[in-house]
């Protein structure tokens, strides 16, 4: 029988700990017990064939740091061969009666992910790629993912298995006492990703004993159709006269484990501190339990890196503001390749209450496919809501859906086979749920029937992929009215038997009902909480709409889904139509301030910055208001700050204060308007750094004064910033660097940029940097802080 | 040899609000104090306090620091732990919900950025002080200044022997990069001598 085989019928019963073992028979802190499958063989045989005789049916190879970042290709290949021959040798040498497999182990690389660690995510998807390939090629019955504490690698992971071999795969993450995965992710987070990428068994150990994962065992039942595994420690270690012990006996265990599996665990073994004694205890106490039975929860899901978001409690907000359509100034952005931009636009919408936000960011004259993958990697780094990938580029849509951290929403596929064709394969790979358009080769049908039987076809293209039901969301398409009056009547309609008949969930762009239509928030409102009655799941809406969220909270109240009425009266005086909100004034007889606006920016007052110059760009030219009022103020909080009357967070606040007075200005011109006339200013954090703030308050300022920045980000190797400085022919660009460590990769840089484009200063800051380090490594200017590096930038010009 | 390797995961300490003021550059005039509030109330939920360490026997002859399963030569380090038989190694950090929003608000508000950074700082040096504070109620030996690699001639490249000991990206999810930075950021790592009586 394979092991597939076996987990559907059968209760698995998996080994203990190895490294425990491996320290009582001599291995030293620090040492690497992997080296030890070619150095003690007959240890680490004779470990396994203890487990076998105790009852397990599953040895995990002495392979948890088997990787090449620790081990040359050589070594890698040895120390796999070896640690699967000295598994295999243990099913030989036992005697025990039961099914035995031997499991491919991968554990973590010890690194963390980008953009928060240093190891990019394909590279760590190589890292495993290598380990999985030996494990296939030298014969092994399945893999086992496991002690991941971070949702991304473990994505890396699970790819890697399933792009290179066709071995079962199960997979354990390592909860902390938080209940969540050291990067942040719930269980309920875990099993959505991990089922949708279509593992065998998913599941929790090390870190804590069976009663402290208790929780996290009973979390992955609720959301799990996939088998459970629990591999808890031996409770906790402590000291006792120099010597590590865990805090809870093989009976103890056992006890605890039993109460488990009779919850409805099915894979289950110990971690840390378990022996041959606490499995052996753990197959006798749990001999004769049948299996709990295997049922499909078809819940609908998707998850961030944190949180599963499920259909069909209450209605889905999926903010569509990251959007080009129609927005010039978004568009612009775009072409700028502004990305604080798009993320604002994020920020601003979770702020809102939305749960999902979509992704869009086509436009005929960019890179759609790096454009993309960079706005949700981008996204996925801040901001922790799941994200709708939103593209007709299924290239796009596929590098997209790969770096996505998370079960990602797919928008969309449609009833047309080619559009099946394209995306199915994309979701069965990477897991998701698709926004099915009721259309196909013919177009939008009218009636409902037509609508409704284009939605069976896809779900039957659907299955012949593998993707349930529970993975396709109905889109019926919302039609403007005002072309059609019985468009939004024929949606609804089908939008209904979709929701009965078919028992699948819904999702409608409700703004597209109004199209041509005056004063559209009224329509688009009255049309969302229509189709809500009609059962639509979510919305693709626009969050900013105080009309829309009238709606979307009385609905949850009226419908009994906001208990005690709590969110609607939070939100309650958001509906009325907000009153001009008084603009701060400069106490009155105070001569130090010239104007409102002034006062605004130097007091670091956002908001009313952009209120007042909202009012005043109505009555008075743009470059006035630049010229005779931000800059002033400005100049007056920097000269304070180089006097030292004004501190840094006042100054940051100031800055922000007067960019938010530019961003209206901005959105009130043209494409492309004055950033031709504005100096050119390079930008970037040195390769190997990834500390940002110091580069970042830099940028603000130099924005401020008129420089259009170019910020190439952190961690930006020396060629890189040579050849856009090249490329823009930019007469100065700044370089920060934090540690001591990545001070010579900014030397390398300005050598390179020396010899590539000798007509370029630069400028370097950051916390390591002094004015003999500058002039070691042969920097043009050392800036003590941000106004010093402005003062400099302004003079180069000057000349 | 079996030395004992224990992770540990203290309350929060308390706020030191001067301290934040001091690492941002800052002083407490109202705005200040408000943004310094609204940062707080973001991040205080997202931090968690751990540290992962072990007790190791010290020798130390010449430059050479010996704690029997690694060595060290530094200068620094030996006057730091002389008179010390035993030294304690250890790992902090504060998570990496404080670096996420860093980033995040060094996109949008770097004002914000600035006081959570800050606010990061004195975070992770009140848990560095909680966990000596709590090895001193324990031990009852003084114990000597935390000594981090990188200090005078420690070379920071120590930290790559910290990490294996310790197993601290298993422990407590601290990582460390290619060029010797940790993620999460505001984590330490250090030694501290316990002196003999």
């Amino acid at each position: 029988m394979n092991f597939k085989e076996y987990l559907q019928n059968n209760i698995v019963y998996l080994d203990g700990g190895m490294g425990t073992l491996l320290q009582a028979n001599g291995l030293q802190p620090g040492e690497l017990p992997e080296l030890w499958n070619l150095t003690h063989p007959e240890i680490i045989t004779k470990i396994h064939t203890d487990y076998f005789n105790a009852g397990s049916n599953v040895v995990c190879t002495n392979t948890f740091g088997a990787n090449s970042l620790k081990f040359d290709e050589t070594q890698l290949d040895q120390i796999v061969k070896a640690a699967i021959t000295n598994a295999k040798n243990a099913i030989i040498n036992s005697k025990a009666p039961q099914n035995k497999f031997v499991a491919l182990d991968i554990g973590p690389t010890g690194k963390l992910l980008k953009p928060l660690g240093d190891l990019d995510f394909e590279d760590a998807v190589s890292v495993f790629t290598k380990t999985v390939k030996l494990g296939a090629k030298y014969g092994v019955d399945l893999v086992i993912i496991e002690t991941m504490n971070d949702s991304y690698e473990t994505k890396a992971a699970l790819l890697a298995v399933k792009e290179n071999c066709d071995l079962p795969v199960i997979v354990s993450n390592a909860y902390g006492q938080d209940g969540k995965l050291m990067t942040g992710a719930t269980p309920a987070a875990m099993v959505a990703i991990i089922e949708g990428m279509g593992a065998d068994a998913l599941g929790a150990n090390c870190s804590l004993g069976p009663r402290q994962l208790r929780i996290v065992a009973e979390e992955l039942l609720k959301n799990a159709s996939i088998p459970v595994i629990l591999k808890p420690n031996a409770g906790l270690p402590k000291s006792v006269d120099g010597k590590t012990v865990f805090d809870i006996t093989p009976q103890e265990f056992a006890d605890e484990l039993t109460d488990i599996v009779k919850m409805g665990v099915r894979v289950c073994g110990g971690c840390c501190g378990t022996t041959p004694e606490y499995i052996k205890a753990l197959t006798d106490k749990t001999a004769g339990i049948q299996p709990a039975p295997l049922t499909p929860k078809s819940i609908t899901v998707v998850s961030s890196y944190s949180h599963a978001v499920k259909f069909g409690e209450s209605p889905i907000l999926i903010g569509e503001r990251i959007n080009p359509t129609g927005k010039k100034r978004f568009k612009q952005a775009l072409l700028e390749n502004d990305i604080d931009y798009i993320l604002a636009e994020g920020v601003n919408q979770q702020e809102k209450g939305v749960h999902i936000l979509d992704v869009n960011v086509g436009l005929p004259d960019i890179d759609e496919v790096a454009m993309l993958n960079s706005a949700v990697c981008e996204l996925q780094a801040i901001i922790d809501l799941p994200l709708q990938i939103d593209t007709a580029d299924i290239c796009a849509m596929e590098a997209a859906l790969r770096r996505y951290n998370g079960k990602a929403m797919i928008n969309s596929v449609n009833g047309k086979a080619e559009s099946m064709a394209a995306i199915f394969p994309l979701v069965k790979k990477y897991g998701g749920v698709v926004v099915a358009l009721t259309l196909d080769e013919n177009g939008i049908p009218s009636t409902t029937e037509k609508r409704v039987e284009i939605a069976k076809k896809i779900l039957a293209a659907a299955a012949k992929y593998g993707i349930d039901k529970k993975d396709i969301i109905f889109d019926t398409l919302a039609m403007t009215i005002s072309a059609d009056t019985s468009a939004a009547n024929a949606t609804l309609d089908a939008l209904h038997t979709i929701k009965t008949e078919l028992g699948c969930h819904t999702s409608l762009g409700v703004s597209n009902v109004s199209f041509g239509l005056p004063n559209r928030d009224a329509v688009n409102s009255t049309f969302f909480a229509m189709a809500l009655q009609n059962g639509l799941s979510a919305a693709i809406m626009n969050p900013y709409s105080a009309d829309m969220m009238k709606t979307y909270y009385t609905y949850n109240a009226l419908k009994g889904l906001d208990p005690n009425c709590a969110d609607y009266i939070a939100h309650a005086d958001e509906f009325t139509a907000s009153a001009p909100t008084q603009a701060a004034t400069a106490p009155s007889g105070d001569t130090q301030y010239a104007s409102e606006l002034q006062y605004a920016i130097i007091k670091g007052f956002k908001d009313k910055a952009s209120e007042i110059t909202k009012e005043l760009i109505k009555v008075t030219e743009p470059l006035s208001i630049v010229n005779l009022e931000i800059i002033p103020a400005l100049n007056n909080v920097g000269v304070g700050f180089e006097n030292k009357t004004v501190y840094l967070p006042q100054l940051l606040m100031s800055a922000e204060a007067a960019k938010s007075a530019f961003e209206v200005i901005k959105s009130t011109m043209t494409l492309g308007d004055t950033k031709s006339q504005k100096p050119t200013f390079v930008i970037a954090t040195v390769h190997g750094d990834i500390h940002d703030i110091g580069k970042n308050i830099v940028k603000l300022l130099l924005e401020n004064y008129g420089f259009n920045v170019v910020d190439l980000g952190k961690d930006v190797p020396a060629e890189a910033i040579v050849e856009k400085v090249i490329e823009l022919n930019a007469k100065i660009v700044g370089l920060s660097a934090l540690m001591t460590t990545t001070v010579p990769a900014m030397q390398k840089t300005i050598e390179l940029i020396k010899q590539k484009a000798p007509w370029c200063k630069t400028i370097v800051g950051g916390a390591v940097l002094t004015q003999e380090y500058a002039d070691k490594i042969g920097a043009d200017k050392y800036a003590r802080d941000a106004m010093e590096a402005v003062r400099y930038a302004e003079e180069v010009f000057k000349k | 040899m079996n030395e004992t390797i224990l992770t540990k995961t203290y309350s929060a300490p308390p706020i030191d609000e001067k301290e934040i003021l001091r690492y941002a550059g800052g002083i407490a005039d109202d705005n200040t104090i408000k943004l310094l509030n609204e940062c707080i109330n973001e991040a205080i939920n997202c931090i968690t306090y751990k540290v992962c360490y072990c007790e190791l026997p010290v020798k130390t002859d010449g430059d050479l620091c010996d704690f029997g399963v690694f060595d060290v030569q530094s200068k620094n380090l030996t006057t730091n732990l002389s008179g010390c038989n035993n030294v304690i190694i250890f790992g902090a950090t504060i998570g990496i919900g404080i670096d996420r929003l860093i980033t995040k608000y060094s996109h949008i508000s770097p004002a914000k950025a600035l006081m959570l950074q800050a606010f990061g700082a004195e975070r992770i040096e009140a848990l560095c002080d909680a966990f000596c504070n709590d090895i001193q109620n324990t031990h009852k030996t003084p114990l000597k200044p935390r000594f981090s690699a990188g200090y005078g001639d420690l070379p920071l490249d120590t930290q790559k022997q910290i990490f294996l000991l310790l197993n601290l990206p298993k422990n407590i999810g601290l990582t460390l990069n290619d060029s010797l930075l940790m993620s999460p950021t505001k984590s330490v790592t250090a030694f501290i001598g316990m002196q003999e009586v």
